[in-house]
């Protein structure tokens, strides 16, 4: 008669959270500064179309490492449940936290029923009336919930990048600045940094100013150009 | 970065439809997940027409460069008048406008998918339908409400917006079977809509600015609220004027009571003089 081998608990969630971390770990970071107006977005992505940085809902935005195919799935149903909510009882009621919670129970779940945990690491910001009241979430492949302030760095190089982003950051910076900060941080994988060229940046902001329901905006050519350079942006 | 783990309330996590991949519709997800929030789902039994309050008129008017979108403020529910300041223009987004004519409680809710449908699109896939694409997601909207319009409560919008491949306004008119018909120039629908459209016949001009389409608008309201009863003109002493929506390469955008005051102010005025509106040539 043949034994199946033991083996513990622990040591399979530990080799899965290592081999989620691993996947995670191979991509490009993403970094998420609040500035006065709101929040900004920046990510290293050459791609034009495969985002990293996009709209949930009016003021909820979703920014993901890892695996596209996973947090691409749920970027998607992220969509379907803001919409969904919106639709059945009022626009108000779709909230940033209930997001969290949502793909907190999703991520969660996956990691511990099934042999192969997502590897992504997302960001589920909400911008609010005020910067006080902007909420940024961020959930790992396990299903953990942090509620981050400031800043947020996800991916490859995420402690360096993070640690030299905590240092230079501070409240109230208006979004020339806080772009810069960014780029500067996510090039800072490197030693001695890297520059990372406009063609590289996905950049995306949930402006609380924009006149519109829908705050969520990507800041792409001559305007990326332009605020990069720091002359302002064009009204876009 | 101030990290702090806690544990937020179970909501229970994403059901399984919300993870499948595929359709990048909502009405299609809906339809999946929760067939019963479609309000096509209602069921009517019994054979005795329902009294629900009904809107009316809708005209739309082309010009170069856009399209714009008028619709009056009434609901009728027979012979009596179930509201006076209904609004029946609504945004579907940023390039297009859908007014709506017919059972207004369905239409209000179609108008609410038709726009949750647009914007799904748009956020899933990253861009926007074309507008022939919007037309027709509405007319399988329309499509689906079929038992319904056999039973008395119709829906019959008018869908108009602005297409950015031609640099033009587009207009589309249905029928209950979701049937989608391109107008030219100018349309109207509703019970006034025959009144309208004869007004619009005289009045339209292919050269007209925005606000000489708006007024065109309010002027065949006008004669549609003269000669059809269930139609609204504007109300003066309360302050309620047609809507109006103008659809240009700058997206969409209602004009505001003040623009309104003026321009329904100058048509009542002309009409003070001549109650038949303005005269048009004979050859």
């Amino acid at each position: 008669m043949t034994m199946p081998f033991y083996v513990s608990p622990e040591q399979i969630i530990k080799d899965k959270a290592d081999y989620a971390r691993k996947g995670i770990a191979r991509g490009r970071s993403v970094v998420v500064v609040q500035y006065a107006d709101g929040l900004l977005f920046v990510a290293e992505n050459p791609s034009r179309a495969l985002h990293k940085v996009s709209e949930i809902y009016d003021r909820i935005a979703f920014a993901a490492v890892g695996k596209y195919n996973e947090f691409e799935n749920l970027r998607v149903a992220g969509i379907r449940l803001a919409d969904l909510r919106g639709f059945n009882f009022d626009r108000r009621d779709v909230t940033g936290r209930g997001l969290a919670n949502a793909y907190a129970q999703t991520l969660g779940n996956i990691f511990t029923e099934t042999t192969k945990p997502y590897e992504v690491e997302i960001v589920v910001a909400e911008v609010g009336d005020q910067p006080e009241d902007d909420q940024m979430y961020r959930l790992t492949f396990d299903g953990s919930v942090a509620d981050e302030h400031g800043t947020v760095v996800m991916g490859g190089s995420a402690d360096t990048i993070g640690t030299w982003l905590d240092e230079q950051y501070h409240e109230g910076m208006d979004l020339t600045e806080a772009l810069r900060l960014a780029v500067d941080a996510l090039g800072r994988d490197a030693d001695p940094p890297r520059e990372i060229p406009a063609n590289r940046l996905e950049v995306a902001v949930m402006d609380r100013l924009r006149p519109r329901r829908r705050k969520f905006r990507r800041v792409t050519g001559t305007a990326l150009e332009s605020l990069l350079a720091g002359t302002g942006e064009d009204s876009a | 970065m101030t990290a702090v783990t806690r544990p937020l309330s179970s909501a229970g996590r994403l059901p399984e439809p919300f993870l499948t991949s595929g359709t990048s519709s909502f009405t299609e997800f809906l339809a999946g997940y929760a067939p019963e929030l479609m309000p096509s789902s209602a069921r009517a039994t019994g054979s005795v027409a329902l009294e629900a309050p009904h809107g009316t008129t809708i005209v739309a008017v082309t010009f170069p460069g856009g399209v714009a979108v008028a619709g009056d403020r009434r609901a009728t529910m027979g012979n009596v008048i179930a509201q006076r300041d209904i609004e029946k223009v609504h945004a579907a987004d940023d390039y297009s406008v859908v007014g709506i004519a017919g059972t207004a409680g369905l239409a209000l809710e179609l108008v609410r998918l038709f726009q949750v449908e647009l914007e799904h699109y748009e956020k899933i896939e990253g861009t926007v339908l074309s507008i022939e694409g919007k037309a027709n997601r509405l007319a399988a909207m329309i499509r689906s409400n079929l038992g319904l319009a056999m039973q008395g409560l119709a829906v019959v919008p008018l869908f108009a917006g602005y297409d950015p491949e031609t640099g033009d306004g587009k207009i589309y008119s249905y029928d209950v079977t979701g049937g989608r018909y391109k107008e030219q120039d100018f349309h109207a629908v509703g019970s006034g809509g025959m009144f309208a459209r004869g007004a619009l016949r005289k009045f339209y001009r292919d050269d007209f600015t925005a606000e000489e389409a708006a007024t065109a608008c309010i002027q065949s309201l006008y004669d549609a609220a003269d000669d059809d009863s269930a139609t609204g003109g504007p109300d003066l002493m309360r302050g309620i004027y047609p809507v109006v929506a103008i659809v240009t390469a700058d997206g969409h955008r209602t004009l505001d009571d003040d623009e309104m005051s003026e321009l329904v102010h100058r048509v009542v005025d002309a009409r003070n003089t001549r109650p038949d509106g303005p005269e048009a040539p004979l050859l």
